[in-house]
């Protein structure tokens, strides 16, 4: 099991536990985290998962796909750390992973 | 101009797999079908959202993309001769003694007995960004289509996105605008290579002015843009005066104007029986991912088996005199006939 702290635009926090394997953006749903909102169902075809990685994972959970880039064009206020939720596959060395939820996705 | 109305038995208001399937169903009963999707192909989600994707809960199938199970259900129901009505959204449902009268944003009119609603997550709509304000500038100053070329002339025209709609319409505005920016959040683009390549060329000469960078304000008054602020790809934001600006970041689904047919809705979805998928009014149906019900999953193959229940009492409308018989396409040579295959 990893534990994931989403971090709300408010500051609230919320661990919850995911098993290898499974999506960030699966975990999220799967714990209704808000804000989240997945609306293709994890297809990379939508850009509603869309998450900030805490500077301090992002090496361990890596850079964007292609396919994952160009549909980050289609979210907001995107940044450097901006990630989509559903390509990010969780596994027992991203226990701690710390990921923020943007104000708006869209 | 006289009304044109089309007359059919059912209208079937969507174009994904379950809309599809719908045709067969009712095409077996005999019940002749039209189908309108505000998407220029059939497919619905499908094709639309992830047209490469695999999928591997379709009974018989072990695997099949989108793409691949829609063209297989438009072989599936060629005899049944439904007509398709693409790039039309249908607007407003009419009750009519006996049937209702449907009406398309392109003007078409449909008399039908019954509606199959198989909408799924509703009508594909251009993304609105979440950019405080915007709505005061929608249709004045901020725009998600192009209509008509010539409300573009010779005016200051930001475009925003990286997509082959943004690129076109760059490319196609360009020479009637007073000016043209593009704006983008990086250099790479998801449009044609040969497009993107024409929009740099015009870049180089000046005639494009092409910027990096994500709108995060908009500054104007009463529907009049007169700026925008962007924060460029180093963080630091700069003003981009600019009349109109046209924002192309996709689409997504809204429920759209089903919500004013009067029909009950539960949270954005039509709530159905189990035995008849019919919604609040006889006659109308609701299948796919837009119903709900007790137990309901939003799968293909649970949509496939509410089309075929729909299609026994969409048959009750159409033919009240008919009994109907329950047959199987194995063995009846009636319905084997219908297929084409006897």
């Amino acid at each position: 099991m990893a534990r994931i702290i989403f971090i709300q635009k408010d500051g609230t926090k919320r661990v919850v536990e995911a098993e290898p394997g499974m999506t960030v953006m699966e975990a999220a749903v799967k714990n209704a985290i808000p804000g989240i909102a997945a609306e293709c169902g994890g297809a990379c075809a939508c850009a509603t998962c869309h998450v900030y990685v805490d500077d301090a994972w992002r090496e361990a959970t890596g850079t964007p796909e292609q396919m994952e880039e160009d549909m980050l064009d289609f979210a907001f206020d995107v940044r450097p750390a901006s990630r989509l939720s559903c390509q990010i596959k969780v596994t027992e060395a991203l226990d701690g992973l710390v990921v923020s939820i943007p104000e708006k996705q869209f | 101009m006289s009304e044109h109305v089309i007359k059919t038995d059912a209208v079937i208001v969507g174009a994904g797999p379950v809309a599809l399937f719908a045709v067969f169903e009712l095409g077996l009963v005999d019940i002749k079908a039209h189908v309108i999707d505000i998407l220029d192909r059939p497919g619905g989600q499908c094709t639309e959202l992830y047209p490469e994707k695999p999928i591997y809960d379709v009974p018989g199938l072990t695997v099949v993309t989108g793409q691949e199970l829609t063209d297989r259900l438009m072989d599936q129901i060629k005899p049944f001769g439904a007509e398709f009505h693409f790039n039309q959204r249908v607007d407003t449902l009419e009750r009519l003694d006996g049937g209702y009268r449907l009406t398309t944003d392109a003007g078409t009119i449909l008399e039908c007995k019954v509606v199959v609603i198989a909408a799924g997550g509703g009508s594909f709509t251009p993304k609105r960004p979440p950019l405080p304000g915007i709505e005061q500038y929608e249709g004045t100053s901020v725009f998600y289509s192009v209509r008509k070329v010539e409300n573009f002339k010779d005016r200051d025209v930001l475009i925003v996105g990286g997509g082959d709609s943004a690129l076109d319409w760059a490319l196609n505005l360009q020479p009637i605008a007073k000016s043209l920016t593009l704006l983008h959040r990086r250099a790479e683009f998801r449009a044609a290579p040969a497009s993107v390549q024409k929009m740099l060329d015009l870049a180089e000469q000046g005639a494009i002015n092409f910027k990096l960078g994500q709108v995060t304000e908009l500054h104007g008054e009463s529907g009049k843009l007169d700026s925008v602020t962007v924060k460029g790809p180093d963080g630091a934001t700069f003003e981009q005066p600019t009349e109109v600006m046209l924002p192309f970041f996709g689409l997504t689904m809204k429920l759209g104007p089903v919500a004013d047919w009067g029909l009950n809705l539960e949270e954005n979805l039509i709530p159905v029986d189990t035995a008849k998928f019919e919604t609040s009014e006889k006659g109308i149906f609701a299948i796919g991912d837009i119903n709900t019900y007790p137990g309901k999953l939003k799968l293909i193959l649970s949509g496939f088996h509410e089309a075929a229940l729909m299609a026994q009492q969409a048959h009750k409308y159409v033919y009240p005199d008919k009994k109907l018989i329950f047959q199987y396409t194995t063995s009846s040579s009636s319905l084997q006939k219908k297929l084409g295959v006897k």
